[in-house]
């Protein structure tokens, strides 16, 4: 068996999420190769080899994947393809985009966000929200996965003594082209990577009132900021700070859901956290149900008063 | 210029499903069913660029059991000229549904395709991918904004950290997100003009494509139940609770 890891990367650096897919990689058993497609991406190439348990870094290094199109990044996987039983990717916009692209190039189903290894054909997977959760088997002789990061423990960033090869980069397939990118760079921990997130929804009221409100107990507990969609639809904040069914899968050690109520599609995406706490003015919020530590108050009393408190 | 709209049947999203008690599914017997929410949105933005004049004809697809009529009335009352339906009791796979919508572009030769991101029933978040793979069209997918720019289409895409836009020669497949727009809801005189619309049914033979499911589900199962826990008086107990039971601050 060999497996083949995408890397999601930004040329300089590995991301986190690529860790928790060689982590998958090395439970299914065999060779972990990683590869990675970019431009001037040297580091994260050197990077991914550092990593434990991964034997090989594949590096396709050029022009045309300067902005990791997902349609040339899918032509460069499926060049390398032959030999692998495995190809993951994380189960991020990035890995979504690509992957279900080099599975049909390939005639292959794929698996979709797993949370689980059973097999080297079988794999527990979320369905319906996360409100069940399926074991499928595959029948075909490669297997394209995308995997829940939450899901896998961190692969060890030291330790590996990876050799990174460089094959030759495929060009521009002329498909499409980037015109320009809006990334919020963020202060804080990053979402899906925090041990610590406080959440706001609707409840806030306004996007003065959620960083008024939120952010001093945010700062004081140095945690990852979410929202539900109902507060990034109203404009608290930006879209990726949606957490839920169709936002980010989180798992943190601490969840402080702050004025949401918990639907099915906000619960769908935290609630493997170790630890919920709920605060919200409705005793009978759904979110209690799933809330380890609930308090009924309004907010705008208690959050301060936690937050001074702390 | 034409859009082909593929949309789904999936159960309502305001319904908590079931894992049924031999394990080997979720009970969707009785369960209300509905267009998938990304697929309304979807046929709301191919509405939106007709008004606009950039889409002369919108063609809603559905592949999967004969009930799958009522969905593509569902996105004729909101705006799309007539409907196909791929008939078919298989158990339909992404790989599948997107060879099967490959066969009805190579016949409709529409200029863009745009699908839901996912489909709330699976979450498998593939099939527009899969099928731009299988035409060689470019991609842009979780579309939250999307403008017809002469042989283009300018998209701007949410991905991690923010928006990325993109500009992708047509013919292309975008893929929506929940932000691109909010659907209307159909009228009653839209209704029953939809009721008088075109709607043509195939088999996946008639197309040439075959379905067989490359996954096999073992089994299905209830997610580990969260017990709810206690509620807290105050402040002060929340901070006791945290501190010294749960230990995480
Ligand atoms: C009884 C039953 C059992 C099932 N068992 C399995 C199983 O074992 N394994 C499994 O993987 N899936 C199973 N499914 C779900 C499967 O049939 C999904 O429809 C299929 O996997 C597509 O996944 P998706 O809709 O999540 O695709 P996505 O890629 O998430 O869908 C994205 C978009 O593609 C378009 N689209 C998808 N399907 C259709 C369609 N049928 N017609 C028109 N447009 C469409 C829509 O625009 C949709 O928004 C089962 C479904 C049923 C009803
Ligand atoms: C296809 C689909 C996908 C979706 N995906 C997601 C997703 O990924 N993530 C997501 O979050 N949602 C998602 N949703 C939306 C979801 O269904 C809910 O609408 C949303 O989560 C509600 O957000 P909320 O809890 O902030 O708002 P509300 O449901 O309005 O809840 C606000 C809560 O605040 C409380 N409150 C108000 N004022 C105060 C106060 N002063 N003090 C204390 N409490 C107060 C209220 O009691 C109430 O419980 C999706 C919906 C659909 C249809």
């Amino acid at each position: 068996m060999a497996n083949l890891v995408i890397a999601e990367h930004d040329h300089g650096s590995l991301k986190a999420a690529t860790l928790n897919v060689i982590t998958a990689a090395t439970a299914i058993g065999g060779d972990v190769h990683v590869l990675v497609v970019g431009h001037n991406a040297k580091a994260a190439a050197d990077a991914a080899a550092q990593v434990a348990g991964v034997s090989k870094v594949l590096l396709a290094d050029g022009a045309a994947h300067a902005h990791q199109l997902p349609e040339n990044t899918a032509s460069q996987v499926v060049a390398v393809a032959g030999g692998y039983t495995h190809i993951l990717a994380p189960a991020t916009p990035h890995g979504k985009a690509v992957a279900p692209r080099v599975a049909a190039l390939l005639d292959k189903a794929q698996i979709s966000d797993i949370m689980k290894v059973i097999d080297a054909d079988t794999f527990m997977r979320p369905i319906y929200a996360g409100n069940a959760y399926a074991t499928v088997k595959s029948s075909d002789s490669v297997k394209v996965i995308t995997v829940r990061g939450t899901a896998f423990a961190a692969a060890a960033q030291s330790g590996g003594s990876g050799a990174v090869e460089t094959i030759a980069a495929l060009g521009d397939g002329g498909l499409s082209s980037f015109v320009s990118a809006e990334i919020v760079k963020l202060e804080r921990p990053e979402l899906t990577a925090a041990k610590i997130i406080v959440s706001g929804g609707r409840g806030l009221g306004s996007g003065e009132k959620y960083r008024e409100v939120l952010t001093p107990l945010a700062d004081k507990l140095g945690a990852a900021m979410g929202a539900s969609r109902a507060a990034v639809d109203a404009g608290y904040v930006p879209n990726d700070y949606q957490v839920g069914q169709t936002g980010k899968i989180v798992a943190p050690e601490l969840y402080i859901a702050i004025g949401m109520s918990g639907a099915i599609q906000h619960l769908a995406g935290m609630k493997d956290s170790k630890v919920i706490v709920a605060i919200n003015k409705d005793p009978d919020a759904p979110i209690f149900s799933v809330a380890d530590y609930g308090l009924v108050a309004d907010l705008f009393d208690a959050v301060p008063e936690l937050t001074a408190k702390l | 210029m034409k859009v082909l709209v593929p949309v789904k049947r999936v159960v309502d999203y305001n319904v908590k499903v079931r894992v049924k008690a031999d394990n080997s599914g979720v009970d969707i017997a009785n369960v209300k069913m509905s267009m998938n929410p990304f697929c309304e949105i979807a046929v709301e933005e191919a509405v939106r660029l007709k008004e606009k004049g950039a889409v002369t004809e919108i063609v809603a697809v559905s592949a999967g059991v004969a009930q799958c009529q009522e969905t593509l009335r569902n996105a004729m009352a909101i705006g799309a000229d007539r409907g196909i339906l791929i008939e078919t009791d298989v158990e339909l796979q992404p790989l599948a549904v997107a060879k099967l919508l490959k066969a009805v572009v190579d016949r409709e030769q529409p200029q863009l395709v745009i699908l839901g991101k996912q489909a709330i029933d699976d979450d498998a978040n593939q099939t527009g991918q899969m099928l731009a793979a299988l035409l060689n069209w470019g991609q842009a997918t979780f579309a939250s904004k999307v403008e017809i720019e002469g042989n283009a289409a300018k998209v701007t895409c949410e991905v991690d950290g923010g928006l990325e836009t993109v500009s992708v020669k047509l013919p292309a497949i975008i893929t929506t997100d929940l932000r691109l727009n909010e659907p209307r809801y159909a009228t009653l005189p839209n209704i029953m003009k939809a009721k008088k619309k075109q709607l043509d049914t195939f088999k996946p033979a008639d197309l040439g494509v075959d379905v067989t499911p490359r996954l096999t589900t073992l089994k299905v199962e209830e997610p580990p139940k969260r017990k709810g826990g206690v509620k807290v008086a105050d402040v002060a107990a929340l901070i006791d609770k945290l501190k010294n039971e749960a230990k995480v601050i």
